[in-house]
């Protein structure tokens, strides 16, 4: 008999990035076998250009120090980066990341990391006064726009990123993630739209403890771009996703406003909404609008937030991205799809579709209150 | 009969099995522990195929089908019933973004809720009348450029949260019902909403017998209130968009 023949290729591109993200609120660690098993199931969703991870709480025993993950084209650029972090940070530690030789990803960069403080006498220290985190930053900026070769992907404290050109679940195996412990996960599938599939253009893209994983475009980059950079924010990347993380370090470290609100600038509803709200909040969202109207996301994105006391998934506000979110006790789900969810809890308490613009916010029960202030003597 | 065990399978393997088990003349499938395979019946014909699906579908399932019914057991992904020409989809859990756009023929019926974008572009032409069946609640941009057919929003759970945004904005075709009164000034400036009449009872009654029948739920429940009907103003809403009337 014959078989009807399609005459076009079914080799399809299917074009969208996948994510995914795992929280516990009680920070009960896991390895990474289970984050692997939920990407995995969005493999479809890359195109073997770009896999990564976030893991939070990966490393108790520097969880004082800042923990550079950098990459290296030559030992060249190792070399010159190795000396301005002696120049200007205490190396308690440094090593290469371990890494596993799978077939799957060749052609990969120095991968070395480093467990730093910023030295109290360093030489920027004759011309100003910064606290230690606005130093990493513009330390990260450095040597990312002026170290030929040499790229920070990771610059937090106790947490840290994983990521390459492959699809995530041969970088997890690469990294070894099966190995690494933590209480918060993201992970990312990426399919490049806009800028290459290179090394360092993989997502999560991260600064000081903030990690951030997105699907969708973001068309007012240009405008973000412009505004960061009033801030001396230096977006060598040229993605848009890169704009995301510095805006919301902007928002949160340096103005100091509520995760909640600084999402509201991310997608801020619209006028005509804003316009029935009642006063103090119509107050609010107005301002917001007027004073951040440089730092509001437009075109379509979902993305996955890390930060040192928990995880955000959002929506842009037409949802014009897929998002799923379960919880299972103290643990919550985020993905592109549920059936990523499923594959590693499958009948989760409840499951649920965020709806457009408004974040699932999961922060972390502190158990130890006498220890985060240390007022409370025990 | 044949019984599909699609653990681990890629989606590409599993449709090849049903397309090779429609053609050597097979009627009844049933799919286990489905989790994200995508195209599940994508085009596939046969009035009498049935496909069951226990775990959660991937996207774009029933896209382009015409004919054979689907049973998902449980909650399904985005873009359902794409452009669907004839054929049963029922979700006895909920349904993800985008069900049944441009869909021209067919039912999709959903037990739970669905999420933004249903019904969009829908298409009816005589006989071709596709008709899409919620209980639950649905998300913004509802029949959004409805053209034709007909949208049941049923509303079961019986939650007064109705804060669905851009409600049937550019219908300009087709039939909506609402198990609930909303207020309609809020939304679409291009339909407009009446009480249903005993007509119209009479057309729905076949199709909520079906969809409770499907999901062997009361009749009686979905009934019990009156429903009302919003119809496009005009067929041609944007007809002087860019010329003088």
């Amino acid at each position: 008999m014959l078989r009807t023949k399609n005459k076009f290729s079914t080799e399809r591109d299917i074009s969208g990035c996948g994510l995914c993200g795992i929280i516990n609120a009680k920070k009960v660690k896991t390895n990474g076998s289970d984050i692997k098993k939920s990407i995995s199931v969005e493999h479809d969703r890359g195109n073997g250009l770009g896999g990564g991870f976030a893991v939070y709480g990966n490393y108790p025993d520097y969880a004082e120090l800042y923990a550079f993950h950098i990459m290296y084209d030559s030992l060249s650029a190792k070399a010159d980066v190795e000396e301005y972090l002696k120049n200007n940070f205490i190396i308690e530690k440094e090593e290469t990341i371990p890494t596993f030789n799978t077939s799957k990803i060749y052609d990969h960069p120095y991968l070395h990391r480093y467990f730093i403080k910023p030295k109290s006498n360093r030489p920027d220290k004759l011309f100003h006064e910064l606290g230690d985190d606005d130093f990493v930053v513009n330390s990260v900026m450095l040597i990312n726009q002026n170290y030929d070769g040499a790229y920070v992907f990771s610059s937090g404290k106790n947490m840290g990123a994983f990521k390459g050109v492959g699809y995530p679940e041969d970088i997890a195996d690469f990294y070894r993630l099966e190995e690494i412990e933590g209480y918060m996960w993201t992970a990312h599938n990426r399919f490049p739209t806009n800028t290459p599939g290179w090394w360092g253009g993989a997502h999560p893209f991260t600064l000081l403890d903030w990690s951030i994983v997105h699907n969708g475009e973001i068309s007012s980059y240009g405008i973000n771009k412009r505004y960061l950079e009033m801030y001396k924010y230096n977006l060598a990347l040229r993605t848009d996703t890169e704009a995301i993380t510095y805006i919301l370090d902007l928002l949160i470290r340096k103005h100091k406003l509520p995760v909640r609100l600084a999402l509201t600038v991310l997608a801020s509803p619209f006028y005509q909404k804003i316009d029935k709200m009642d006063g103090d909040k119509k107050e609010l969202y107005t301002a917001l609008r007027q004073i951040y109207g440089s730092a509001l996301l437009n075109g379509p994105f979902a993305i996955v937030f890390g930060y040192a006391n928990g995880m955000v998934a959002m929506n842009d506000r037409i949802k014009l991205r897929p998002l799923v979110a379960a919880s299972m006790g103290d643990f919550t789900y985020v993905a592109s799809e549920e059936a990523a969810i499923r594959a590693v809890c499958q009948n989760p308490d409840i499951v649920w579709s965020p709806k457009a613009g408004e974040p699932v916010i999961v922060e972390f029960e502190e158990k130890n209150i006498h220890q985060k202030g240390g007022l409370i003597g025990l | 009969m044949i019984t599909i065990d699609a653990s681990g399978m890629h989606y590409k393997e599993l449709n090849q099995l049903i397309r090779e088990g429609i053609e050597k003349g097979i009627k009844k499938f049933f799919l286990e522990n489905v989790n994200g395979q995508y195209y599940i019946g994508d085009g596939i014909k046969g009035d009498d195929v049935v496909i069951n699906v226990n775990g959660v579908p991937g996207n774009d399932l029933g896209a382009f089908m015409d004919g054979p019914t689907l049973i998902i057991n449980g909650n399904a992904q985005d873009n359902i019933g794409n452009t669907m020409n004839a054929g049963k989809i029922l979700i006895k859990g909920d349904a993800g973004d985008v069900v049944g756009y441009g869909m021209r023929g067919g039912k999709i019926y959903i037990l739970g809720n669905a999420g933004y974008r249903v019904g969009i572009h829908m298409k009816g032409y005589n006989e071709q009348m596709p008709i899409i069946i919620i209980g639950g609640k649905v998300g913004s941009f509802f029949a959004e450029y409805m053209a034709g057919g007909i949208i049941v929003l049923l509303g079961l759970n019986d939650s007064d949260e109705f804060d669905s945004e851009y409600f049937a904005s550019g219908m300009h075709g087709g039939t909506i019902y609402l198990r609930k009164k909303i207020d309609f000034s809020k939304y679409s400036k291009e339909v407009e909403l009446y009480e249903a009449d005993e007509k119209d009872m009479d057309f729905l009654k076949k199709y909520l017998v079906d969809y409770a029948d499907s999901f062997n739920i009361a009749l009686e429940g979905i009934t019990d209130k009156p429903f009302y009907k919003i119809m496009p103003s005009s067929a041609r809403p944007y007809a002087h968009l860019y010329t003088s009337a």
